[in-house]
This record gives structure tokens, C-alpha cells and sequence, in this order.
């Protein structure tokens, strides 16, 4: 695949952003090389801090220099991150440090490393806290802005970024709004949430349903929470059939969330695709086949999804 | 600081004592045990050390205090009330709906206190961010971190004693950051020696690079002693353990774990307080005796 993994233009964007923000500092937990932050502790050591395997400590830490004045994007693998919910919960929201936290290697895309380095549970674990936002861009251009955006939140905020390459399904004049979903392909007769990895394969999905008569509306979740009720409430109003699409487990992630909105304001049948087991070593493309992400997997859903 | 009021700061410390049973007396729930531990600690801190504006909650230029072992709060609390951070008659709305003296320390409840804990291992990490991000913005406050014996055992600090003494360098030790512990020996389900044993602590501090001071944590002339030595030790942090008695000044709560989180009946509190002030009561402890003798009859 060719695009750049949002990893990687989180990576550049800090250092443009460091160069002109003297507040922006980094932790890491010996992965800054698979973060993507080694090149910005290269730039500039005195603001780059390695805490060594120590990712509780490390979230800590960050939210000391977060209440000294500093603006500290806490880095390592979403599963690791997620794995110290517990400092999270206490050092980071319910202290209301405004830690930047920033989850790396999500989903079954990060292929043959397996399960244990996977992140399929982070958005379930930091979707219930009352404070901490949850982003995942989609491709390049759009992780760039989340980065800036996340510099000027002021609370603690989730960024969720690929090891993969993401595909580009943006313009380049595209503007990321933080809580606003985006209408990638307009369609009528089901509407598809998708986030992350498989946004791109939704569209794809999208050109081959419309090839057999079926308009699908693809819209990208970059905020996942809050969620932008406005859009999909709209969207599903109009279509009738809602689909969510995420490289995380199916419970308590994106489809959860819009489960739990079309239940409560406006019931509409919905189909929720995401991983419903632990993951396992393997290629990317054999993975995204086997849990039904791929373009094909989304396309047959959709398919028996309305024709049931 | 030199030549410290010693008299003055004990019988600050012995009003704390009452006002920390008083407290929990009223919550009807809570921890007397490690709260009477670190009281003498706590008022040297607050009434002869941390460089703090009560008015100013959120001065930069501040020295921070994180209290790692949250629920020891009530201490805390009576030490903040006294220095002006709110109304000492707040005190006995501890733990009730509504008040921001909650059962463990609440940073955006509480203007003044600096970060959230009680879940432990967590404060000293966020002690060492602030040492590190006060260094980094040039600032010249210091850091003080109450953890204890029991919070000890927990993986995370060991992450921070760990890092703390290298972090930052080679321009920003650490060196504004001081390390306490409130060495009681007892935690909720007994004797810290019985159930993860800390020892030899000392010896793993300083083969982990930190200086460490001991001393008896009751007398708060020793304690002033070590912090001054603490803010004169230059490149690294420094760590004092402290030896204490869990429950100091009540001879039935004194090394019984049965008093770690079990708040006293109010006679019990009553029959505690006339013994820490002593005879002939002060006239200050009157009021208090009379309104828990009261709550007893209710």
C-alpha cells in the first residue's frame, strides 16, 4: 500500500509543531522508534524523555510535566496505554491533567506480531472515562491537524494512530473538525461509520456496492468520542441502515457508541463489523479478510445486511 | 528552615491530631492510623517549609506537595484549613455529599491540593513530572512526596525510584525533588513486614542511586533537619525515610492495624482527644469534646 501510516505524520507534525512550541516534550517506553517520535528526540533532546519499560510510571510523569505548564504527548502501543487504565483514570482524568496520550499499533492491521501487541480494547477502556476525547484520523492529512488540535485542547485527549499505511481519502483541502464527523461519499440507501484503517476500505467497499445499484453514504468517525450525534443521527435518518466499521473489538468501541445513540434518540437496525475474538499473528491482508475490514468483507456485509 | 519554632509546630501538630479524629469521628469512616502517623511530618511541611500562597492556589512559582498515600487526606486537609486554604469549620464535611474534602484527595475539588491519589503507587510518578517540568521551565519550587509503606510495595513506584534520581540529566536533575516515607509498619491487613516485607529499604534506595536520610518522623526537629538537608543536596533527589508509629498518640490506636481505616465511635474519640491534649485541657479542645460527646448521645 502506498499513503503514510498516521503514526508517521503524527511524527512529523510534532516536530513541526515542537519547533515553534517550546511547551511540547515527549515520553516514551522504549518504543520511540515504533511511535515515531525518535526523530523529534533527535531534534530535541532536552524535550524528549525515554522512562524505559515503565508505562504507569511514564503516564505519571506526564501528567507532573502537564501540570507544571508543559503540553506532554505520553506514547507507546495502544494496548500498553490501555493496559494502565488505572493511572490513566486517576493521574490523568480525574486529575484533569492535560495529558496528550498517543496509541500507536492499533487493531489487527499491525499483522505478525500477534494479539498481545494489538490494541482492540483501548477505545472500550477510555470511552468510559468522562473526560479524555478519543481521536483516530484517517489518513495523512488528517492525523497532521489532529495533532495540532490535540497541542490547543485543553484537557487530556486519545490519539489513535496505525502501524499501517493509510491510504489518502482526503483533499488536500481538507479541514479536520475535532467532534465532527465527515461525509467522504454521499449514498442513500445505508449509511457506513467507519474509522481508522478501514475508512479506506469502505470506500472501496462503496464503489463496488454502487456498481450493483446500492448508494452508500461513507462517512469518517475521526472523533469518536464525543460523537457527532448531528451526522449520523442525519445520515441514518435518511437511509434507514446504519453500519460501524472499526479495527477494535466490537465491544465498547465505535459501534458500541452508535448503538448506544440510535437505542436511545432514533432505533434503526444496525450492523456492527469489527473484531469479535483476541487477534493473532498473520498478514495484514489476511486479517483485514478473516474479520470482514477488507473492502470485500464490508461490501458482503453490507449486502446481506440489507437484504435480510 | 534554621531554627525552627519546635514548640509551636508540636502543639500545631497536636491540634491536628484532634482535628484529624474530630474529622473522621464525623464521617463515621476513614483512616486514623497513617493519618496520626504522618501529622508531625505533614506540619513541618506546611507550617515551616513548603513556600505556598493559600490565596493563590495556582502560583507558578509554588512548591508542590503530593500526599501519595491519599488516604491520609485528613492530615492533610487540617493543615491546609489552618494555612488558610478554606474555612476550618469545612473540616467535618469530610466524606459528605457535596463537600470538596472528599475521601481521598480531589484536585479539581480542592484548589491546593496537586493531583489526585489513593490509588496507590500513582502520586510519586506525578511528583517526578513536576520535579522534571518545574526544572525544564527554569523555576526554582520544590517538590515534596509523602508515600507509604504499604503504597511502597506497589510496581509503579519502584518505576519512579527508579527513574527519578537520572531523569532529566544531565541539565535538569532532580534535585528539587524530596521523597518521604511514612514508615508506620502497618497496612490494611497487618504488619508490612508479615505481608511484603520492604526490607532492607534503605540499602534498595541507595543502590537505586537516591541519597536517603532516616529519621524518627515524631520529632519535628529531625524532620526539619533532613528536609534542609534534602534542599541543600545538589544532582540528585533525595529520599528520608521516616520512622513512624501508625496511630501515634492514641495508646489504643497506636500499632494496631485494626485502626488503618476504622473511624473511632465518638466516645472513643473523645476518651483519644483528652488524652493526646493532656490535663489541664486547653481551652480550644473544650468545644470540640463537648461537640463529639454530644454526637454521641444523638
Amino acid at each position: 500500500m502506498a499513503g503514510k501510516a498516521s503514526r508517521a505524520a503524527f511524527g512529523e507534525a510534532l516536530i513541526e509543531l515542537g519547533a515553534a512550541d517550546q511547551r511540547i516534550v515527549t515520553l516514551d517506553a522504549d518504543l520511540s522508534k515504533s511511535t515515531m517520535t525518535g526523530a523529534f528526540a533527535k531534534k530535541f533532546p532536552d524535550r524528549a524523555f525515554d522512562l524505559g519499560i515503565a508505562e504507569s510510571g511514564m503516564i505519571g510523569v506526564a501528567a507532573g510535566l502537564a501540570l507544571t505548564g508543559h503540553v506532554p504527548f505520553a506514547c507507546s502501543f495502544a494496548c500498553f496505554l490501555a493496559g494502565r487504565f488505572e493511572t490513566i483514570r486517576v493521574s490523568v482524568a480525574y486529575t484533569e491533567a492535560p495529558v496528550k496520550l498517543v496509541g500507536t499499533h492499533v487493531g489487527v492491521a499491525i499483522g505478525e506480531d500477534g494479539y498481545t501487541q494489538m490494541g482492540l480494547e483501548d477505545v472500550a477502556c477510555l470511552r468510559s472515562l468522562p473526560n479524555i476525547p478519543i481521536v483516530q484520523p484517517a489518513d495523512e492529512i488528517e492525523t497532521r491537524q489532529a495533532v495540532a488540535y490535540a497541542v490547543e485542547h485543553p484537557g487530556p485527549i486519545y490519539l489513535r494512530l496505525t502501524r499501517q499505511n493509510l491510504e489518502p481519502v482526503h483533499e488536500a483541502s481538507y479541514r479536520f473538525r475535532f467532534g465532527k464527523a465527515d461525509v467522504l461519499r454521499p449514498g442513500h440507501d445505508v449509511t457506513v461509520l467507519a474509522t481508522g484503517g478501514p475508512v479506506w476500505f469502505a470506500l472501496e467497499a462503496a464503489r463496488a456496492l454502487a456498481a450493483e445499484g446500492i448508494q452508500a453514504e461513507i462517512i469518517n468517525v475521526a472523533t469518536i468520542k464525543p460523537l457527532d450525534e448531528e451526522t449520523i443521527l442525519r445520515s441514518a435518518a435518511r437511509t434507514g441502515h446504519v453500519v460501524t466499521v472499526e479495527d477494535h473489538s466490537i465491544h465498547g468501541g465505535l459501534g458500541s457508541a452508535v448503538a448506544e445513540l440510535l437505542s436511545e434518540v432514533m432505533p434503526t437496525p444496525l450492523k456492527r463489523i469489527g473484531v469479535t475474538t483476541f487477534g493473532e499473528s498473520g498478514d495484514f491482508k489476511g486479517l483485514y479478510a478473516k474479520h470482514g475490514l477488507d473492502a470485500a468483507g464490508i461490501a458482503g456485509t453490507v449486502r446481506k445486511f440489507l437484504a435480510r | 528552615m534554621a531554627n525552627p519554632d519546635v514548640a509551636k509546630l508540636e502543639t500545631i501538630a497536636r491540634e491536628g491530631r484532634v482535628q484529624i479524629l474530630r474529622m473522621l469521628t464525623h464521617a463515621g469512616s476513614g483512616h486514623p492510623g497513617g493519618s496520626l502517623s504522618v501529622i508531625d511530618i505533614l506540619t513541618d511541611l506546611y507550617f515551616n517549609r513548603l513556600r505556598l500562597d493559600p490565596a493563590r492556589p495556582q502560583w507558578e512559582d509554588r512548591d508542590r506537595f503530593i500526599l501519595s498515600k491519599g488516604h491520609c487526606v485528613p492530615a492533610q486537609y487540617y493543615c491546609m484549613a489552618r494555612t488558610g486554604f478554606f474555612p476550618m469549620d469545612r473540616l467535618i464535611t469530610l466524606r459528605k455529599l457535596g463537600s470538596p474534602l472528599q475521601g481521598h484527595p480531589d484536585r479539581v475539588a480542592l484548589p491546593g491540593i496537586e493531583a489526585a491519589t489513593g490509588s496507590l503507587g500513582q502520586g510519586i510518578s506525578v511528583a517526578v513530572g513536576m520535579a522534571l517540568g518545574l526544572k525544564l521551565a527554569g523555576k526554582g519550587a520544590r517538590v515534596y512526596c509523602v508515600l507509604g509503606d504499604g503504597e511502597t510495595q506497589e510496581g509503579q513506584v519502584w518505576e519512579s525510584l527508579m527513574s527519578a534520581p537520572k531523569l532529566g540529566a544531565p541539565n535538569h536533575h532532580l534535585d528539587n525533588l524530596c521523597v518521604i516515607l511514612d514508615y508506620n509498619g502497618i497496612q490494611l491487613d497487618g504488619f508490612v513486614k508479615k505481608i511484603l516485607d520492604l526490607e532492607p529499604v534503605t540499602d534498595k534506595l541507595k543502590a537505586f542511586g537516591w541519597p536517603v536520610l532516616e529519621v524518627n518522623g515524631h520529632d519535628i526537629a529531625q524532620v526539619d533537619k533532613a528536609l534542609d538537608q534534602a534542599e541543600a543536596t545538589k544532582g540528585a533527589p533525595t529520599f528520608i525515610v521516616a520512622h513512624t508509629v501508625k496511630g501515634k498518640g492514641v495508646s489504643f490506636m497506636e500499632n494496631d492495624p485494626e485502626w488503618h481505616g476504622k473511624a473511632p465511635k465518638p466516645e472513643e474519640a473523645v476518651r483519644a482527644i483528652r488524652e493526646i491534649v493532656g490535663e489541664p485541657q486547653p481551652a480550644w479542645a473544650a468545644p470540640i469534646v463537648a461537640e463529639l460527646s454530644a454526637l454521641g448521645k444523638k
